[in-house]
C-alpha cells in the first residue's frame, strides 16, 4: 500500500504544516462571504496534498490564508490556527511573516499576469527573490536567475531574463512564476493551478520537476488543481472542498475507487474521458454529465448540507442539518448523511 | 444567410461552401528590436504559414506546445494584431486589409473568449456593464432592453442576475470566465474563438461550459476555433483538430483520425502525455525531452527534429510539407 495512506487528516506532531479550523470571511455589502469555513488539514514533509473543488469554493483563499495574504478589508481570517513546524503563523508580526513567505512557504499563483510585475524584467524579479534570501551579489543573483529559467525549461534563458512578462507566452509566464517560487528552496510549495496554462508535454515535464524537487529537498506540496488527471498522477492525498468546507478527504487511490460523497461522484463523472483513445465509437460531440445548478452564494448558504440543493439524494434530514465530517473508512473522511447507504463499501467491492 | 440551415455537428456541418472562416498561409512575425535606435535585429516567427477553414456549426480544435503561436493565430484572425502575410476570410469576405471602419460589421461576427479571465476584464466596471458593453458600442436596443438582455445572458451562462452589479474581483476564476462568455455571446456572433476558454475552470463547471458552448453551437450554428492544451476537452468538443508546433501545422484531420491513428511524432507524444484520471492506471509516458526551441531561431528543416525520437539527417535540412495521407489527414513529416 501507499506509504502515506495511513496519514490522518488531523495528524499529530510530525506534521510540517497544521491547519486547524481555518475561517476566512469577506465582509461585503452583500453580506458576509464565508470563503473558508472551518477547514482543517495537516501536511507532512515531502507529501503532495491536492485540493480540488468547484470554482469559487475557497481553494485559493485557503492557500492565501496560510500566507496571510488576504486583502483586509474586505477579507479577514476570523478564526483558526496555522502552524508551521509547530509555530503559530497567525500571531507573527508582518516582518516575520514576510520572512516565512520568502523562505518557508512559497506560492505559484493561479494568475501569473497579475502576480508578475509588468514593468520589471523576468530576470530582475527572480534576482530580487534570490537577493532577499541569499548572500550573493547582484551579478551572481542574475546568473542564478538564468539558471532558474533553464531549470523550468524556458528556451534561451539568457535572452528571456531581459524580457518583460508581456513578451512571454502564457505558458512561459507560468514557468517564470515557478522559477520565482523555487528560487528560495521552500519547505512548503503551494501550487495554485500550476499547469493550467501549459500544454501536456510541458505539463508532464513541470510535474516531473516538482516531484523531483520534492524528493530532493523534501518539499511538501499543496497542489490546487481542477485537473483530476493531474491529481491521479501526482498527489498522495486529496481534499475535496465545497462552498468553503471540506466535504471529503482520502488517499488518492481510495478516493477515485471509493468516493463517498455525491459531489465527488459528480466531479468524477463530469470529466471528458478521451473516449476515442479508449476505443469508443463516438464521432459526434457528446454532452458531458453535469452537476446541475450552481454553487450557492457564500453569503446565503442553505441550512443543512450545503450540497443539498444540487444533490439528487437530498432528503429532509440533509436540508435541516449539516452532516458531521466523519471517518467512514480507514483514512477516508466525508461529510454526508447518506454515504453509508449510497456507497458504503459494498457498492464498490 | 445560414440561419435556415440546421447544422449537424456530426456531419462536420455539411453546409456546402459555408465556411465561416478561411485562413490561408497566415503568417505573423514579430520584429525583435534592440538598442537606442530600436533597430530590428530579428523576428519571432510566431505563426509561419497556417491554413485551415471552419464551417458553420463546426469546431476546430487547435492544440500545441506553449508558445507555438495558437493565441497569435486567434488574435490575427480578429485583426487585434496585423498579419505579416496570408489572408483571412470571414463568411467568404476577405477582411485581411480592411480599415478599422470597414472591419466594424465583421467585429460583431467574431468574438473571443480569452485564456486569462483575470486580466481580460476591466476591474472598474461591473460585471453587468462588461457583458453589456458590446451592445452599447454597437447601439443595440435601448438601455432598459439591454439590461434585460444582459440579465438573460447572465442566466444563460449560469450566473445569477443578482451578480450583475458586482465587480470582477468579487468573482472566482470560473465565474469570471462565464462573464467573458456572456460578453462574447452578446452580439450573436458567427464565430467564436475560445483561447483556452475552459482551462481555468474546475471539471463540473467545465462540463457545464462545454455543454453550453455545444448547445449554443447547435442552436445558432456557431463556428468555433477552440484553442486548448487540454486534449480530453478538445477531443470532446471538436470535429476537426489542428496540431501546431512552433508556428506551423504538423497534423490536421478529423478528430477520430487524430485520436485513433495519429501520424506525426509530435501528435503521438502529445497524446501519450495526457494525464489519465485514474490512479490505478500507471502508463509509461513518452515525455518528449529537451527544450522547446525558440521561435526567434526555429531549428532548420523540421521544427520538431530537436526533440523527435525518429529524426533522420534529412529532417535537419528539409522542411516537411503538409501532405494528405488520405482521407483528409494532413501530416508534415518526412517519414510518413
Ligand atoms: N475580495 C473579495 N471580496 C468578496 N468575495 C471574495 C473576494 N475574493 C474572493 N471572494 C469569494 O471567496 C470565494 C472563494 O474564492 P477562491 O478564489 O478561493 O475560489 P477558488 O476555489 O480558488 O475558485 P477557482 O477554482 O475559480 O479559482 C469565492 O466565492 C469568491 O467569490
Ligand atoms: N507582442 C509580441 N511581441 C513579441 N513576441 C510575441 C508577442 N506576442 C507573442 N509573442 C511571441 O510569439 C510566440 C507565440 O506566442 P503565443 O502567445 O501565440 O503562444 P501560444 O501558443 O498561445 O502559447 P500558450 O499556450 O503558452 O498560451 C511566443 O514565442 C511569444 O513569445
Ligand atoms: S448529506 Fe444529503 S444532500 Fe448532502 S451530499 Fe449527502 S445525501 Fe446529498
Ligand atoms: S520530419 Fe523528421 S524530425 Fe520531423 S517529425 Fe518527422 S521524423 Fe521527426
Ligand atoms: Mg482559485
Ligand atoms: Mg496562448
Amino acid at each position: 500500500m501507499d506509504a502515506r495512506a495511513d496519514v490522518q487528516p488531523e495528524a499529530g506532531a510530525q506534521a510540517l504544516l497544521e491547519v486547524d479550523d481555518l475561517q476566512t470571511y469577506f465582509f461585503t455589502r452583500q453580506g458576509v462571504v464565508k470563503a473558508v469555513d472551518g477547514v482543517s488539514f495537516a501536511l507532512r514533509r515531502g507529501e503532495t496534498l491536492a485540493i480540488v473543488g468547484e470554482s469559487g469554493c475557497g481553494k485559493s483563499i485557503t492557500a492565501l490564508s496560510l500566507l496571510r495574504l488576504i486583502p483586509d478589508p474586505p477579507g479577514r481570517i476570523v478564526g483558526g490556527t496555522v502552524r508551521l513546524a509547530g509555530h503559530d503563523l497567525m500571531t507573527l508580526d508582518e516582518p516575520a511573516m514576510r520572512n516565512v513567505r520568502g523562505n518557508d512557504i512559497s506560492m505559484i499563483f493561479q494568475e501569473p499576469m497579475t502576480s508578475l510585475n509588468p514593468v520589471m524584467t523576468i530576470g530582475r524579479q527572480i534576482a530580487e527573490v534570490i537577493l532577499l534570501h541569499q548572500d550573493v551579489s547582484r551579478k551572481e543573483a542574475l546568473a542564478k536567475a538564468v539558471e532558474m529559467l533553464r531549470l523550468v525549461r524556458i528556451p534561451e534563458p539568457e535572452q528571456r531574463v531581459r524580457e518583460y512578462p508581456h513578451q512571454l507566452s502564457g505558458g512561459m509566464r507560468q514557468r517564470a512564476m515557478i522559477a520565482i517560487a523555487l528560487a528560495c528552496n521552500p519547505k512548503v510549495l503551494i501550487a495554485d493551478e500550476p499547469t493550467t496554462a501549459l500544454d501536456v508535454t510541458i505539463q508532464a515535464q513541470i510535474l516531473e520537476l516538482i516531484v523531483e524537487l520534492q524528493q530532493k529537498l523534501g518539499t511538501a506540496v499543496i497542489l490546487i488543481t481542477h485537473d483530476l488527471g493531474v491529481v491521479a498522477e501526482t498527489a498522495q492525498r486529496v481534499i475535496v472542498m465545497y462552498a468553503g468546507r471540506k466535504v471529503e478527504e482520502a488517499p488518492v487511490g481510495e478516493l477515485f475507487a471509493h468516493a463517498l460523497h455525491p459531489y465527488t461522484h459528480g466531479l468524477l463523472a463530469s470529466i471528458p474521458r478521451l473516449d476515442l483513445m479508449r476505443g469508443e465509437v463516438n464521432d459526434t460531440p457528446q454532452r458531458l454529465q453535469e452537476i446541475t445548478g450552481i454553487v450557492p452564494a457564500l453569503t446565503d448558504l442553505p441550512q443543512g448540507c450545503v450540497f443539498a440543493p444540487r444533490c439528487k439524494f437530498a432528503d429532509d434530514r440533509c436540508r435541516a442539518q449539516y452532516p458531521p465530517y466523519e471517518q467512514k473508512r480507514s483514512g477516508h473522511w466525508a461529510a454526508c448523511w447518506n454515504s453509508d447507504a449510497l456507497y458504503g463499501g459494498a457498492l464498490h467491492a | 444567410m445560414l440561419d435556415d440551415v440546421k447544422p449537424k455537428p456530426g456531419a462536420g456541418a455539411a453546409t456546402g461552401s459555408g465556411n465561416v472562416l478561411e485562413v490561408q498561409d497566415l503568417k505573423k512575425h514579430f520584429p525583435i528590436r534592440k538598442g537606442l535606435l530600436r533597430r530590428t535585429v530579428g523576428h519571432v516567427y510566431a505563426v509561419d504559414g497556417v491554413t485551415f477553414s471552419i464551417k458553420a456549426g463546426e469546431t476546430l480544435g487547435l492544440v500545441g506546445e506553449s508558445g507555438c503561436g495558437k493565441s497569435t493565430v486567434g488574435r490575427v484572425i480578429l485583426r487585434l494584431i496585423e498579419p505579416t502575410a496570408g489572408s483571412i476570410k470571414v463568411e467568404g469576405h476577405d477582411i485581411t486589409r480592411l480599415s478599422k471602419a470597414e472591419m466594424r460589421p465583421y467585429r460583431r461576427q467574431m468574438q473571443i473568449i480569452f485564456q486569462d479571465p483575470f486580466s481580460s476584464l476591466d476591474p472598474r466596471m461591473t460585471a453587468g456593464n462588461i457583458v453589456g458593453e458590446p451592445l452599447g458600442v454597437h447601439g443595440v436596443g435601448k438601455r432598459r432592453e439591454r439590461r434585460d438582455q444582459v440579465a438573460q445572458l447572465f442566466e444563460r451562462v449560469g450566473l445569477r442576475r443578482g451578480q450583475m452589479d458586482n465587480y470582477p474581483h468579487q468573482f472566482s476564476g470560473g465565474q469570471r470566465q462565464r462573464i467573458g462568455i456572456a460578453r462574447a455571446l452578446a452580439l450573436n456572433p458567427r464565430l467564436i474563438i475560445g483561447d483556452e476558454p475552459v482551462s481555468a475552470l474546475d471539471v463540473s463547471i467545465q462540463a457545464q461550459v462545454i455543454n453550453l458552448l455545444m448547445d449554443l453551437q447547435r442552436e445558432l450554428g456557431l463556428g468555433y476555433l477552440f484553442i486548448s492544451h487540454n486534449l480530453a476537452v478538445v477531443e470532446h468538443i471538436s470535429h476537426k483538430i489542428a496540431v501546431m508546433y512552433l508556428g506551423r501545422l504538423v497534423e490536421y484531420a478529423d478528430k477520430r483520425t487524430i485520436f485513433t491513428s495519429p501520424k506525426h511524432p509530435y501528435t503521438e507524444a502529445l497524446l501519450s502525455a495526457v494525464p489519465v484520471p485514474d490512479p490505478a492506471i500507471k502508463r509509461k509516458k513518452l515525455v518528449v525531452q529537451g527544450d522547446v526551441p525558440s521561435p526567434m531561431r526555429p531549428p532548420p528543416g523540421c521544427h520538431f527534429h530537436t526533440r523527435c525520437p525518429y529524426a533522420v539527417d534529412r529532417c535537419k535540412v528539409e522542411v516537411p510539407a503538409l501532405r494528405d495521407l488520405g482521407g483528409g489527414q494532413l501530416v508534415a513529416c518526412h517519414l510518413r
